[in-house]
């Protein structure tokens, strides 16, 4: 390949130069076609290798056609194209067999999360992206439904616990997943140092909890915001910035992604942090540190503080065009089927939303899912959420 | 045999000169604006028009211009801020890779000592590792609890300047290194013997031979931290920001695309003031320099000691032993122990665990199968980048007559290196709202595989154009003339005068690339398909879990891809020495 460019390229760079004028007519087309199957091979090789990791069960890659076409091409299955984050994650078994099920084709894009995916949803309105989205969260929900991106679905495989986050009567998003963003304490700090675990977002801001507290900042991290709405559900419209000033006074540090707070700040057993045994993170960390052969919560080496929670939910939607809407509606009633909803805890680091679903073992241990997390309405979320940033930004940061 | 000597004689042709000639610069005509159409169309298709497809609906989302946005912006003092920050944090970051780059391409590209090679390799790896990665890593080191917590550094404009040095120090090594070694030694030499002192030959002679290559390696390291984002969001603390991440937070966040088309458009001013500056240092120096094959240029021993000690190998091992071992070797070597790191202490468990998905199901592919699916992906987006950037840098390093064509040519040359200057964002989104259906024709790009290494390879071309063009550019025009004096055609001109010279940039071209390719993960970001994930999404999901186990797996994915970097560096290198014994022509 390498050598067939190379040549390509030789032969077509010639004459440029009016003085070494030796040449002829008939060399120059030669070169002409030269450059013109050279680029169009070398394209084509690129393409032949980019379709071979197309492989894996993702059908044909779809590139001319727009991929979600309903009518079913030479074997009698369509393609129904869900568009999600990159983090979605189902066993492979669960997609063999609900394509076997359907006689479908489930197709994967993942243009990016939170923000990115519904600011993508409603750029590309006119051509939709794919028939179904999964992973548009709370903070977001409002936001995607004002701006006409989805369809009313209600599921008939959607329980009591998918109307319980219902975001409108219509049903334009249904609930798949939530995940509680916690306060986590390190418990082996605690002991050592001989202090009280704190509970409750009241107690981060005793003076003696001073400077162990990191957070991350919700302009840019996702559970960064979502603590910021916790502090809102908690403390209401008009108390939360007095919160967050007592917090700032009380030394809270603010990292700017999950990771570095997580890996370097914190002082967990994973972690390499010496001073701040407090950090953000989520209900489901603690198992993760567990070491093995630890069965009682009690001997876990981290737990998460469930009266500080703030409660993301993930939903699913029909999008609005959709070339394959039947496909869209199927993969809702699969996304809410026991199967997929007992996988997700170990697929995706979420809790199914319903609630029936037995948890894996370790996370019914060490991870229960907060009693009575903070919410905030996600149309107050979408209306305010510019405002609280600046103000939480000018309050903590200064 | 140095082929640039001996352009063998053309061989007869059946038809007269006189009758040949016309269409002989007909057909040039038609095959030059070929050559230059290829890129073109590349770069509108899937660079131009996708930005400005996003720039335009940010102002005129109703089909109505409406400019409010660019006041509504500027009077924030905020932008203001972001823009100095922007700018101060690019240009010392360039400087300081620049001056401590330059000892280190002498070092690694016109000495000779055991381990070179390797060296050469091994400098290269910071420059793909994820940043999320690096932000960690740097983190460890400067935190108040790390082996460099004494400095304060941590969250400080130091850090992220120390950062992107880490960042792109390979760049100036690789881009200037790549220039000297082809470099005629004999005028310092001859400087040297008319009795000027070390340091002055090396300032009036050996320096301003370099410019043109400084100036190129500069203006891409300068791009490359204006453009900064993880490494900025990481280290850079909650106060800071730069044009960059506020196109991020308006884009994602708040969904403003008004105000994220008022940055893009003011990114670009940016970028377009660096190109025009470092465009104006190169002008000023370029002219033809003795550039020699490898036989001639051979590099000297290094000699440290003894009569024949050199001020200036002392001074550069020195510098560059410091900066590989506080700046590269600290950051990347608490990456490496720490993935020997596992929950049940010191161990190879992270790299078996690289065999499976991770713990519970963290990944939905294994970090080998990511490994695969990096390389593929780099095989192609290299071919491509390495084809359109070869072209880009034929055209660009001629010397048209007309003033015209100068500009054109200039301006040509600057166009290209926008892409790395504009922000991934940006460009990720262009992509979405243009490829649908690209100029109305029905024809979906943007649903399209090939997208990802098209993606990669806008971003590699300007590393492409960079390094071979100060090299095509130095050859001598007097040894075109020869050749064409002894009767060789224009094509014969180019296979045996330009091609071998320009051959062993290449190598180093195509390193760079695949480099590029295999660290990508902005754009990359936008178009990955969650069940085909590439070795950063791999080690950025992985990073992104708690626990032992998934931190270890992402350190030693990292390893993985540092390892897998050096080796295509070093392949590449072989693929240069052995272009040196081979025929001309042989790739």
């Amino acid at each position: 390949m390498a050598r067939n460019l190379a040549r390509s390229t030789t032969r077509h760079t010639a004459q440029h130069d009016p003085g070494g004028g030796t040449g002829s007519g008939s060399p120059a087309r030669r070169t002409a076609r030269a450059v013109v199957v050279g680029t169009a091979t070398a394209l084509a090789l690129t393409a032949c290798t980019a379709f071979d990791g197309g492989g894996s069960g993702n059908g044909s890659g779809g590139t001319t056609d727009d991929g979600a076409s309903g009518d079913a091409p030479a074997g009698g299955t369509g393609t129904v194209v869900l568009v999600t984050h990159d983090s979605f994650a189902l066993s492979e078994e669960l997609i063999a067999r609900f394509e076997a099920d359907t006689g479908l084709t489930l197709e994967q894009r993942a243009p990016g999360d939170g923000g990115a995916l519904v600011n993508q949803l409603i750029l590309t309105r006119d051509a939709p992206l794919g028939d179904v989205v999964f992973g548009i969260d709370n903070s977001f929900a409002s936001r995607a439904i004002d701006e006409g991106v989805l369809e009313p679905y209600s599921s008939p495989a959607a329980g009591e616990d998918v109307a319980r986050y219902a975001v409108d009567d219509e049903g334009h998003l249904t609930a798949i997943d939530v995940g509680d963003v916690c306060i986590n304490v390190d418990r082996e700090w605690f002991a050592e140092a001989g202090l009280p675990e704190p509970e409750t977002l009241e107690d981060l801001t005793d003076p003696q909890y001073r400077d162990l507290l990191v957070v991350t900042n919700p302009a840019t991290s996702s559970p960064g915001l979502a603590f910021l709405l916790a502090t809102v559900g908690a403390f209401g419209e008009d108390g939360w910035v007095d919160y967050w000033a007592a917090l700032r006074d009380n030394g809270v540090k603010v990292a700017g992604g999950w990771s570095d707070a997580y890996y370097v700040d914190f002082t967990g057993p994973s972690s390499e942090g010496t001073d701040r045994p407090l950090v953000l993170s989520y209900a489901s960390s603690p198992p993760y540190e567990v070491p093995e052969g630890v069965t009682d919560p009690a001997d876990a080496p981290t737990r998460a503080l469930l009266d500080t929670c703030f409660r993301q939910v993930e939903y699913a939607g029909v999008l609005a065009g959709a070339a394959n809407p039947e496909g869209a509606r199927q993969v809702i009633d699969w996304l809410l089927s026991p199967e997929v909803q007992a996988d997700i805890p170990g697929s995706m680091y979420v809790y199914p939303v319903d609630s029936s679903v037995e948890l894996p073992e370790s996370w019914a241990t060490f991870a229960p899912p907060a009693p009575e997390p903070f919410e905030v309405d996600p149309a107050a979320i979408t209306e305010n959420r510019d405002a609280w940033i600046q103000t939480w930004t000018n309050t903590v940061l200064g | 045999m140095p082929p640039t000597t001996t352009p063998r004689p053309a061989r007869p042709r059946g038809v007269t000169p006189r009758l040949a000639y016309r269409p002989g610069v007909a057909g040039r005509g038609v095959v030059w604006a070929l050559v230059t159409a290829v890129p073109l169309v590349f770069l509108t298709v899937f660079f131009a028009y996708p930005v400005a497809s996003i720039v335009l609906r940010g102002f005129a989302p109703d089909g109505a211009v409406d400019l409010t946005a660019f006041g509504e912006v500027f009077a924030r003092p905020r932008t203001w801020r972001i823009i100095g920050l922007t700018f101060a944090q690019a240009t010392v970051a360039t400087a300081i890779a620049v001056v401590l780059g330059l000892p280190g391409a002498y070092l690694l590209y016109r000495c000779d000592f055991p381990g070179r090679t390797a060296l050469r390799a091994f400098v290269i790896v910071p420059f793909v590792l994820p940043t999320v990665v690096v932000g960690v890593a740097f983190r460890s080191v400067l935190a108040p609890h790390g082996p460099l917590g004494f400095l304060g550094w941590d969250g400080t404009f130091a850090a992220v300047v120390a950062a992107l040095v880490f960042f792109n120090y390979a760049v100036v090594v690789r881009t200037v290194g790549g220039f000297w070694a082809a470099l005629d030694p004999r005028a310092e030499q001859a400087a040297r013997a008319l009795g000027a002192p070390p340091w002055r030959a090396f300032t009036s002679v050996t320096l301003p031979a370099l410019t043109p290559a400084i100036a190129s390696a500069a203006a891409i390291v300068f791009l490359f931290c204006a453009t900064a984002f993880g490494v900025v969001l990481v280290l850079g603390g909650p106060r800071y920001g730069t044009v960059e991440t506020e196109i991020w937070v308006q884009t994602t966040q708040f969904l403003d695309l008004p105000a994220a088309a008022v940055l893009s458009v003011v990114q670009l001013a940016v970028v377009a003031v660096a190109l025009v500056v470092a465009g104006r240092a190169r002008d000023r120096r370029e002219r033809a320099l003795q550039l020699r094959s490898a036989e001639t240029a051979h590099p000297h021993r290094l000699a440290l000691r003894g009569p024949d000690r050199r001020t200036g190998d002392v001074v550069a091992v020195a510098v560059t032993t410091a900066v590989g071992v506080l700046l590269l070797a600290l950051p990347l070597g608490t990456v490496l122990v720490r993935s020997f790191r596992t929950r049940d202490g010191w161990g190879l468990g992270n790299y078996v665990a690289l065999g499976t998905t991770g713990g519970p199901n963290a990944l939905s592919v294994t970090v080998w199968e990511a490994a695969l699916t990096s390389l593929r992906v780099a095989v192609d987006a290299t071919l491509v980048a390495v084809v359109v950037g070869g072209l880009v840098a034929l055209v660009v390093s001629r010397r048209p007559r007309g003033r015209a064509g100068r500009r054109a040519v200039r301006t040509l040359d600057a166009v290209f290196m926008l892409p790395l200057g504009v922000s991934a964002v940006t460009v990720g989104f262009g992509f979405l709202v243009a490829l649908q259906r690209p100029f109305g024709l029905d024809l979906n790009l943007r649903d399209s595989l090939v997208l990802i290494p098209i993606a990669q390879a806008v971003v590699a071309i300007p590393l492409v154009v960079r390094t071979v063009l100060p090299v095509l550019r130095a050859i001598d025009t007097r040894l075109h003339e020869a050749a064409a004096v002894l009767g060789a055609a224009p094509g014969q001109v180019l296979r045996l005068v330009d091609w071998p010279l320009a051959a062993r940039s290449l190598g180093l071209a195509v390193g760079l690339a695949f480099a590029v390719s295999l660290g990508e993960f902005g754009a990359t970001a936008f178009l990955a398909r969650p069940d085909q994930p590439t070795l950063p999404v791999v080690i950025f999901r992985l990073i992104g879990r708690p626990g032992a186990d998934n931190l270890g797996m992402a350190l030693a994915a990292s390893v993985v891809l540092a390892l897998l970097t050096a080796t295509v560096m070093l392949l590449t290198e072989r693929l240069r020495a052995g272009g040196r014994t081979t025929a001309a022509g042989e790739f």
